[in-house]
């Protein structure tokens, strides 16, 4: 009988996420946060139904309770995230917070799927991040000396990324991260933070020749050590992020288009450099050509995802694990197999909702150092997911990095939330200015 | 936020929300951009994927579904897995040798329909309370059946008349591509491909296992006069009627030498009876004429060394006409010999090509899918690939097709109930002067229903071999409409 639901859930599944997808657009209509409650209200009902479904197939199909147990289990992080953010800071983006636990609890049961030693372990880092996460707010209410530790930044940036060029372990080629009592850290994670905020210190009062020139050099040295570690991905997302960064606060054009021709001539010295750059490009060019070596995972991506199509396979009916690295960097083709193209697709326009509200808070915020670093954090955000889908569905080359929220990673998991976090602190100091701001315009 | 850095933050400063904007509008064009590649993606790639060897998901779907029937079009079992009191499945293919290459195997590797339609006879869209039954009494669900375009009878006429012969015939209804019978000498019994596989892979010199129809490359002979014709009505228009060459059995340009086939002497030709005599010496004469590289443009047009859209395994034909080519060389493939290779099916495509006014059908066999309980999953629709051709220019071919009927070298087919027309070849594929028997036309000529392509290796002459096959093939079309029609 269990056939009734599996089949019917794949359907209900996709259309739940349909509907919250469409809210997280709607919500746009109403400029008070006010209005929006009842979205939101509509969103958190549709999120624990998609849950409720996702985890009952699984247990459906395996008959195995260690899902139920899961399931329970994430269901009371989501609601007590849910329900105890709020609480303790009355103003903060509900789409926000409530587009991240709906990612994490769609990465944790797609995590818990493929491998569910590994979601027990991802489960735990989320509720720790989410513990530490919770003082950030309250933490960047109290301090303001953020924008005056300008060169302490950098210095940690290359710091931390140095000492993992020299100490580590070789994790696939690539020499990004190390292990500390056990627990494996991926320092170049936390280091997009420190970058961010080194960047909006440095340009939020000055953005003259000089000035972008010595932030130029300071950020060379931390994106060339990501590429001497062969952390590709991490490079370009910071190369990205320094670029679009300089751009808004400098508004001049010819920054970015130095950085766009900046950028193509590295890729092409990095092209004509680096063996592993190359298989990629050539891998992405043509993946049937070397099926069995270099074209090996985007091949199997891409079989996931036509099998998957339009409704996908069902949980548990798929063979996404056919897929090297597939919870890390693929879990956005593992995704499509088994929920489907549909699913897959509202859940890159969660992503934009994310993105684009980032972008609506950024330009509402006077203080240019907050704005820098919200507007960076949002740059980062979705250049990343555009870097981790894209290379999955062979748009671009790979360069295998985790999709945001989703993918298994402790430090990436953390360091998503540790921002988002970030911006709901800036959220509620600039509803807090704009509150003033209204008081004194009534007086 | 205090004091000094308070006010130095507020301190006015232009807005860049046009910036910010900017980056928003171009993040969400990529996006979009991303999300409709995936999206197309999904939508043409879907079955290509599944169908993969390195795709570890036909297993999966094996092991949840048994494979589908395939059907004629005339609804007889082509294939179908039959299933006994243990669950054990077997391929049956009931017409045995019949349909071996087009409806093809499915369990050393895979072949025919069962390659092609694979996706769909593995999937399962039997209703769902059939799948909960199913699943309760722990057996498999039924996969999607397949309903070709194949007709049982005029196979059965093909097959009889390749007879011991190596060869291939082709039958394609002209207005909608389908194809109708499908026939490759030698074959062999699907039945029992796993017992012969390892005796046809180690001691095969007669490549049985190659669809000859589609695979076989063969010297298209006369049958290529039909290009040489095309690209001289092209470079002559207004001209080619006044055409006129005096055949004295031989053509000669310096050293080079083309006979007319087995000597004959044409005497005075006009353009359109050097087409139905298929008088070598006048098209060698016609060959020299002509400009290189409209010539070779021409031949693309007709898709000679391009890809055929075809969505079955075949061979890419070839043929080359450049400047770089000898006198000698340009003679022969003007008429049809020297290095030029051709599939049937493409010569089949082209005949179609000038019997539809120009205008190519894509030539296919899967007609539509169906769940088990015959509820319509998935219907392929005749599709048009595009002109090759003017329809006057098609219309002219079509006149001189005719002529070879009434006048030339394909008499045999004269004075029946409808009005036939083709162009036969002798295609000399060794020193000794063997030839391959090449007929392709089609019928009515005035209205175009229904075409065939015939190659029969090492017969003789097209004319008096692949022609009277061709007679009973199209008398076999026609009876079998009338019957249809009578109902």
């Amino acid at each position: 009988m269990h056939e009734y639901v599996t089949e019917l859930s794949k359907y209900a599944i996709t259309i739940m996420m349909a509907i919250y997808t469409f809210f997280c657009f709607w919500v746009f209509r109403y400029r008070e946060e006010e209005k929006r409650r009842w979205i939101y209200v509509v969103q958190n009902v549709l999120m624990l139904l998609v849950q409720l479904f996702c985890f009952l197939d699984l247990y459906l199909i395996s008959r195995d309770f260690q899902y139920l147990f899961f399931y329970a289990f994430v269901q009371v992080f989501l609601i007590a995230a849910l329900m105890l953010v709020p609480l303790i800071y009355e103003n903060i983006n509900h789409l926000l917070l409530n587009n991240m636990c709906m990612l994490l609890g769609i990465g944790i049961c797609m995590v818990s799927r493929l491998s569910f030693t590994k979601a027990i372990r991802q489960y735990v880092i989320v509720l720790v991040s989410l513990a530490i996460s919770m003082l950030i707010p309250f933490l960047m209410g109290k301090i303001h000396f953020f924008k005056k530790l300008t060169w302490l930044y950098p210095l940690v940036g290359i710091a931390m990324l140095g000492i993992v060029l020299v100490v580590s372990e070789v994790t696939y080629g690539s020499k990004i991260s190390f292990s500390m009592f056990g627990i494996t850290f991926q320092p170049s994670e936390f280091v997009k933070i420190i970058f961010l905020f080194f960047l909006a210190a440095a340009l939020w009062d000055n953005t003259s020749f000089g000035r972008i020139v010595v932030t130029a050099i300071l950020a060379g040295i931390q994106i060339m050590i990501l590429v001497l570690s062969k952390d590709l991905g991490s490079a370009v997302i910071f190369f990205f992020g320094f670029v679009m960064v300089v751009f808004v606060a400098s508004r001049n054009y010819l920054y970015l288009l130095a950085g766009v021709v900046g950028g193509s001539g590295a890729a092409y010295i990095a092209y004509t450099v680096f063996d592993h750059v190359r298989t990629r490009v050539l891998a992405w060019q043509n993946p049937w050509q070397y099926i069995d070596d270099q074209g090996y995972q985007i091949t199997q991506s891409l079989f996931a995802v036509g099998s998957g199509s339009w409704f996908g396979m069902g949980l548990l009916q798929g063979n996404p694990t056919a897929i090297p690295k597939v919870e890390a960097d693929f879990i956005f083709s593992s995704i499509c197999e088994e929920l489907g193209v549909i699913f897959g697709i509202c859940l890159i326009l969660v992503c934009i909702s994310c993105f684009i509200m980032i972008m609506e808070t950024a330009i509402r915020i006077h203080d240019r150092f907050y704005q820098l670093i919200v507007y960076g954090i949002g740059i980062m955000y979705v250049f990343q997911i555009f870097l981790t889908v894209g290379g999955g569905i062979k748009f671009i080359p790979l360069t295998g990095v985790t999709l945001p929220f989703i993918s298994y990673g402790g430090s990436s998991v953390m360091t998503t939330m540790f921002m988002f976090f970030i911006i709901q602190g800036i959220y509620i100091r600039l509803k807090q200015v704009e509150g003033e701001r209204k008081r004194v315009r009534k007086e | 936020m205090s004091g000094k850095n308070e006010s130095q933050a507020r301190r006015p400063k232009k807005s860049n929300k046009n910036e910010i904007l900017l980056t928003t509008y171009f993040f969400v064009l990529l996006f979009i951009g991303m999300l409709g590649y995936l999206s197309y993606y999904v939508a043409t790639n879907e079955q290509e994927l599944i169908n993969n060897s390195y795709n570890s998901r036909q297993e999966i779907l094996l092991s949840r579904n048994y494979r589908g029937t395939i059907f004629s079009r005339d609804g007889e079992v082509l294939a179908e897995t039959v299933l006994d009191a243990e669950q054990n499945e077997t391929r049956v293919y009931p017409f045995g040798e019949l349909f071996s290459h087009v409806v093809g195997f499915s369990t050393q590797g895979r072949m025919g329909v069962e390659a092609q339609a694979n996706y769909y006879l593995i999937n399962s869209n039997t209703p769902l309370n059939n799948k909960v039954a199913n699943d309760m009494a722990g057996i498999k669900n039924p996969g999607d059946n397949v309903y070709t375009t194949l007709d049982v009878q005029l196979q059965e006429i093909a097959d009889q008349q390749l007879s011991v012969y190596d060869g291939a015939i082709i039958v394609t209804e002209v207005k909608t591509g389908k194809i109708l019978a499908m026939s490759s000498h030698p074959g062999f019994d699907p039945n029992e491909i796993s017992e012969i596989w390892d005796d046809l892979i180690e001691n095969d010199t007669s490549s049985v296992l190659l669809n000859r129809a589609t695979q076989g490359l063969y010297p298209p002979g006369s049958t290529f006069k039909i290009v040489t014709a095309l690209e001289y009505l092209r470079e002559n228009p207004k001209t080619y009627s006044q055409y006129s060459f005096q055949c004295n059995g031989y053509y000669k340009n310096g050293d080079s030498r083309i006979n007319c086939y087995h000597g004959a002497n044409h005497g005075l030709v006009n353009f359109t009876k050097s087409f139905a005599k298929s008088c070598n010496a006048s098209f060698a004469n016609i060959g020299m004429s002509l400009d290189r590289n409209a010539f070779a443009d021409t031949l693309s047009d007709l898709l000679f060394n391009e890809k055929l859209p075809l969505s079955f395994q075949y061979s890419k034909s070839s043929a080359i006409v450049s400047d770089d080519l000898t006198t000698d060389d340009m003679m022969q493939t003007s008429i049809g010999q020297g290095k030029t290779q051709i599939t049937p099916i493409h010569l089949n495509m082209i005949t179609c090509a000038i019997a539809n006014d120009g205008v190519l059908m894509r030539p296919y066999v899967v007609d539509y899918v169906a769940n088990d309980v015959g509820t319509l999953t998935k219907s392929f629709k005749p599709s048009t690939y595009g002109k090759l051709m003017s329809s006057e220019e098609a219309g002219i071919l079509r006149d001189m097709m005719v002529a070879v009927v009434n006048e030339g070298t394909g008499t045999k087919l004269k004075g029946l109930s409808y009005t036939a027309a083709g162009k036969t070849g002798s295609a000399e594929y060794n020193s000794e002067r063997d030839s391959h028997a090449w007929f392709t036309g089609f019928a009515p000529a005035e209205d175009p229903e229904v075409c065939v392509t015939i190659i029969i290796e090492g017969a003789g002459s097209g004319g008096d071999y692949a022609v009277p096959i061709a007679k009973r093939l199209f008398n076999a079309y026609f009876t079998e409409k009338a019957e249809v029609d009578q109902k």
